[in-house]
């Protein structure tokens, strides 16, 4: 298939890797990966803080890039449950609140063809064992808006379990938030800090040597947080588990997310 | 017969007084930092929140059609919201022929005043009172205080916050934020004949409350109670108290006279629908199958329970939340507290950072829309961001109230008032999302942007960026609690480089394994190697 790679504004940026591993695993699978230069955010900080106005513009520059290339294209596909989540939901509130239906319509037609990484595999690729090779234990936290707003259940865990060599272990509380929350993190960083902490302390007592999710922003959070108590866990996306290989395995650099040697 | 033309209302809906107990003195990010400073709080409230969390959790894991529930609780309550205005109208006659007396309260002022009136008018000294939420709102131990009436709460948790001179923190369980030994702390010092010798255990403290109370029961036949309610049924007239202990159903049935106060949305059209929402009610707020007492009263009867019925329907805001149709589910909540059990937010902070008589996920919509957003100044305008939009609430929510999207939509209301209030609209975030926003509206000016920030990422000393000074705009709120990956070359330069490589070896270079090619082209990365030795996979490869 042909598969148009949306970063996000985040991952392109903080945590390259974490696109890289993408494009190495869809390509491995045998699937081409596009990537359109003019994308740059899906506008879900702007939206989830409430600037609307301020979204719009970028609601629009989104839909300006991805839209008139769907045909030629079988799947957007973004390495990120909260970033995917707000294409499918909230482009649309961002349009009627500036009473535009052409950009609500078209936000939709982008939005249909629009999944999250795990998505993508198990529902369209079809795929649950990618012929991935992770010899670590890891704990696997669900992040908010994949398992509440997309619902993406048990895919990212069938993905794993099925890696060569991984050894998933619990993660208590798993289902709590870490504290990320966009803005929220900053503006309500005593609290934020709160939540971190112990989502934190969880991971250390998961015993995982990785906490793994889907969403590059959280795990940016629970990263920041263990190396800043210097805490032995790492974090990595579910996307650098599934393109690492016996041949080319992931080593964890000392950047939060990203990849020492391959 | 003439018919006579009596226009449009004249009358519009008005946000909550400010008498009442919904806005805090200080903002929510303020009052949490002080509030997360006490490990005993924080002790308290993960243990108690995480124990009735657990219990919710099995009572509905128990119920095959819990979501079918849901979706018909839901349901009810926007057929009360679309109806309103004729389902009070109903209630009103039900409660009038049933021998009940109906007071119209505009806010909490006509409550107070209203209640007052008919609590002096019967001579009344002291009032025992029933655990309710609307008078919470009102203020009304307060407000009879005022006039020599001296408010008693029945329910253990009220009692214990009143006689610690202490404000709930929690719906359902409003003393959450206290343990045991400050129970026997407060008990000592407010009950002058209680044995010192007692202990912290829950059953020696619920006897010292039962004792207590006793007193004031034997006293009531005569005298006047005030209650709240649960729900209240425009067919019948029927209210309904749901509770625990058993002491409201004493207030309830022992008083000549009855008040109950109750808000305008409480209302249920059929005594029939009661039966989704006692089921709804008791498992997603106290865990359990059943409460223990359920006391459903029809105004009154002769020779049984109060002489006297007198219904205050309050609005105080309620009316204004109902304006919007974004954000008017909010009044269908039922005041089951699961939302605030599940909350990541309010399980650390506690109910008093939000400064409302209603705290946690539902209060942060309710409150603000109750009281409205005044400006940037207010208290109630900081709640909607008190969230990390997590939608824990909106899954556990028995009435499916969408949370999160209602806290979002609130956000955008109050940028867009501060947007249209000329001097409101110069903050730090405005000034950074306005230039955020230009920026990624932009693909041009991003894509300058993003492949230098790489280049500025080696001018910073380390792998990750640590703490930065507090004179930073925005970015300490980060830095002071957890390190940040430090931007290295982007993944489009990566990309970029890649596809040169491609193209320089032809046409069919991706057919002949895209592992090799993505290795070569990452070499080229090199070339961007970081001024302070930091490795990325590129450098890695040179």
């Amino acid at each position: 298939m042909r598969i148009s790679l949306m970063t996000t504004c985040l991952v392109d940026v903080m945590a390259p890797d974490v696109a890289r591993a993408t494009v190495t695993l869809l390509e491995r699978l045998g699937h081409e990966v596009v990537f359109d230069e003019r994308q740059t955010c899906c506008g879900q900080m702007h939206t989830n803080s409430g600037y609307y106005t301020e979204a719009a513009p970028i609601v629009r520059s989104f839909v300006d890039t991805f839209e008139p290339a769907l045909e030629e294209v079988d799947a957007i596909v973004m390495p990120s449950g909260s970033c995917a989540g707000c294409v499918r939901d909230q482009h649309a509130v961002v349009a009627r609140h500036e009473g535009d239906p052409l950009l609500e319509e078209r936000a939709a037609a982008v939005a249909a063809k629009t999944y999250e990484l795990s998505e993508l595999l198990v529902d369209l690729l079809k795929v649950t064992d990618v012929g991935a090779y992770f010899p670590h234990s890891v704990t696997y936290h669900p992040t908010c808006h994949s398992m509440r707003f997309l619902k993406v259940g048990p895919r990212p865990l069938r993905l794993l379990r099925a890696v060569e060599g991984i050894e998933v272990k619990n993660l208590p509380e798993s289902d709590t938030c870490c504290g990320f929350g966009g803005t929220f993190s900053v503006k309500n960083e005593a609290t934020s800090d709160a939540m971190v902490t112990d989502k934190a302390a969880n991971v250390v007592a998961s015993g995982a040597e990785f906490v793994v999710a889907g969403d590059a922003s959280c795990l940016m959070n629970i990263g920041g947080k263990l190396r800043r108590t210097g805490a032995a866990p790492r974090s990595v996306h579910l996307a650098q588990i599934l393109a690492s290989t016996k041949e080319d395995p992931f080593v964890p650099s000392d950047t939060i997310l990203g990849r020492a040697s391959s | 017969m003439s018919t006579v033309h009596l226009g449009m209302p004249e009358v519009r809906p008005q946000h909550a007084s400010p008498s009442s107990t919904l806005r805090g003195s200080r903002g929510f990010n303020e009052a949490a930092r002080d509030e997360l400073a006490d490990e005993t709080l924080r002790g308290n409230l993960r243990h108690a929140t995480a124990t009735i969390q657990a219990k919710r959790a099995s009572a509905v894991r128990e119920v095959r059609d819990w979501q079918k529930l849901r979706n018909a609780g839901s349901a009810l309550k926007w057929q009360v919201t679309d109806h309103l205005p004729e389902l009070l109208e109903q209630l009103e006659e039900s409660v009038t022929a049933a021998g009940g007396v109906v007071h119209w309260a505009r806010d909490a002022e006509e409550a107070g005043e209203i209640i007052t009136r008919l609590a002096l008018e019967r001579g009344a000294e002291e009032i025992l009172k029933v655990k309710s939420m609307a008078t919470q709102e009102i203020a009304l131990n307060d407000v009879l205080a005022h006039a020599g009436i001296r408010a008693i709460e029945s329910d253990l948790a009220e009692l214990i916050v009143q006689l610690a001179e202490d404000t709930p923190s929690h719906i359902l369980v409003p003393a959450i934020h206290r343990n045991r030994a400050e129970i026997r702390e407060i008990f000592l010092s407010a009950m002058p004949d209680l044995d010192p010798s007692i202990t912290d255990e829950p059953a020696e403290l619920a006897e010292a409350a039962r004792r207590f109370l006793r007193e004031k029961f034997l006293d009531m036949p005569g005298k006047v109670a005030i209650s709240g309610a649960n729900f209240a049924v425009a067919e019948t007239g029927t209210l309904v108290v749901v509770e625990s202990e058993g002491n409201g159903r004493m207030c309830l049935t022992l008083p000549k006279t009855l008040i109950s106060v109750v808000g305008i949305e409480k209302i249920v059209p059929t005594f029939q629908d009661l039966e989704v929402f006692l089921q709804l009610l008791p498992r997603s707020s106290t865990g359990e199958r059943m409460n223990p007492y359920t006391t459903l009263f029809t105004g009154v009867h002769e020779g049984d329970g109060p002489e006297e019925f007198h219904l205050v329907l309050l609005d105080n805001g309620r009316s204004a939340v109902l304006e919007d149709p974004e954000g008017r589910s909010a009044l269908h909540c039922i005041r089951c507290s699961a939302c605030l059990n599940v909350c990541p937010v309010y399980a650390r902070t506690g109910g008093h950072a939000y400064g409302s008589t209603y705290p946690g996920p539902i209060g942060a919509i309710l409150s603000p829309q109750m009281t409205g957003m005044t400006g940037t100044d207010d208290p109630n305008s900081t709640l909607p961001y008190a969230s990390s939009l997590c939608g824990a609430c909106y899954d556990v929510c028995p009435v499916k109230i969408n949370i999160p999207e209602i806290l979002v939509h609130l956000r955008a209301e109050d940028v867009d008032r501060r947007r249209e209030t000329r001097g409101e609209f110069h903050g730090t975030w405005d000034a950074a999302l306005k230039g955020a926003s230009t920026l990624m509206s932009s693909p041009r000016a991003y894509d300058i942007a993003v492949r230098s920030a790489g280049a500025l990422g080696k001018l910073l000393p380390g792998t990750n960026i640590g703490k930065l000074p507090a004179i930073m705009p925005l970015m300490p709120g980060w830095t002071d609690h957890r390190d940040l990956p430090k931007p290295g070359p982007s993944f489009r330069t990566w990309w970029d480089q890649r596809e040169k490589e491609k193209a320089a070896r032809g046409p069919d270079s991706t057919a002949d394994g895209a592992g090799d090619s993505t290795a070569d082209t990452a070499a080229d990365g090199a070339a961007d190697t970081a001024a302070d030795g930091t490795t990325r996979e590129g450098e890695e490869q040179a």
